[in-house]
């Protein structure tokens, strides 16, 4: 029992001092980033809208893939050329594709990427007018009773709870 | 009637559209540099006693670019395909030695100097071509990826094959196929070395 608590002292201390020593590691990394906070903040703005080529879903911003770690430093770079945002994209683009873009250009390739999806629903919506409507003539042809059903419906009514 | 067939055609090509779409690879990307001049650069190569080597010293010939490592997983499966491409002798491929050093090369904190990288680069290189094969006339070193951002490589190993004006024909990303040479790759090399 004692022994017990003794180790957890000790096992107190131990992960006391080895979180310690984590500290200045981490205070260097985050000195790094304020930096410029400027560039950073431009750095972000921008790398969210990129693709991180090796984590696909990744975005550049998140992505922890080497390669996004040297294209931020890329971007960092351009950014203190006083690049602007569009061009930034654009010596990505040369390089790397369409595909680093979340957002791709509007152009005559992407034309069905942007808008195919509101033709599609364009597309529905008309076939589904068509399609009530096709319906609800059919109905009216149909529902309407005649004077016979009239008079049957009219006798079993009457007829009350007899069967 | 008929009418159940429309759902069915629907859910066909749904069918259809998913199993293309599954089917394709997300890794290979269309490159934007095929058709364009490879972006020129001045490296050190692995060979301590060469010249620099850019990709104007090999104006006049069809070439191959091959960016690779020796902690790249893939390279050593592609690597003997290459070793024994090589010794048909179609062209010559030019190796890229794509961030040979890593991070975890360098005992923390203490950080190597660029020469210090680049022996360390060239020893651990040498070493591995002489267990795999050299199939690279020489091996360019682009130790911070610098040259590897302009060539738009985002997985190694990738194979570039380049004109004799210097224009780059064709990308692969990944591992070249000895199907892939015999497919693609040879029949474009011969119709380049012909023009």
């Amino acid at each position: 029992m004692n022994l017990q608590s003794v180790f957890l002292k000790w096992l107190c201390v131990a992960s006391w001092l080895f979180l310690s020593a984590l500290v200045p590691l981490q205070a260097k990394e985050a000195a790094l980033l304020a930096e410029d906070p400027l560039v950073e903040k431009r750095l972000i703005h921008i790398s969210e809208e990129l693709r991180c080529m090796v984590c696909q879903n990744e975005s550049l911003a998140s992505s922890r893939a080497e390669l996004a770690n040297d294209l931020r430093e890329e971007v960092r770079k351009l950014i203190r050329e006083d690049r602007s945002d569009s061009q930034i994209k654009e010596y990505l683009v040369a390089r790397y594709g369409d595909f680093v873009l979340y957002k791709p250009e509007v152009k005559p390739l992407t034309w069905v990427l942007w808008f195919g999806p509101f033709l599609l629903l364009v597309l529905a919506i008309v076939g589904m007018a068509y399609y009530l409507r096709q319906r609800q003539s059919a109905q009216n042809g149909r529902s309407a009773l005649s004077d016979e059903d009239r008079r049957k419906v009219q006798e079993i009514l009457e007829s009350g709870d007899k069967p | 009637m008929k009418k159940f067939l429309i759902p069915l055609g629907l859910f066909l090509g749904l069918v259809i559209f998913l199993a293309v779409g599954l089917n394709r690879d997300p890794r290979e990307i269309p490159s934007p540099l095929v058709g364009k001049p490879a972006p020129a650069f001045s490296l050190d190569t692995l060979d301590a006693n060469a010249p620099k080597f850019g990709p104007q010293d090999m104006k006049g010939k069809v070439w191959m670019l091959n960016v690779w490592a020796t902690w790249c997983v893939a390279c050593r499966e592609e690597h003997p395909i290459l070793v024994a491409f090589s010794k048909v002798n179609q062209l010559p491929i030019v190796g890229l030695s794509y961030k040979e050093v890593q991070p975890q090369d360098e005992s923390a904190g203490k950080k190597m100097t660029p020469e210090e990288k680049l022996q360390f680069a060239r020893d651990r290189s040498a070493l591995w071509l002489k267990r795999h094969g050299n199939p690279y006339v020489l091996s360019a070193v682009d130790l911070d990826g610098r040259v590897g951002i302009d060539y738009g490589v985002y997985g190694v190993p990738e194979t570039y094959v380049i004109d004799k004006e210097g224009v780059i024909r064709y990308k692969r990303v990944g591992v070249v196929t000895p199907e892939l040479l015999q497919s693609t790759i040879l029949p474009l090399v011969q119709k380049l070395n012909a023009s």
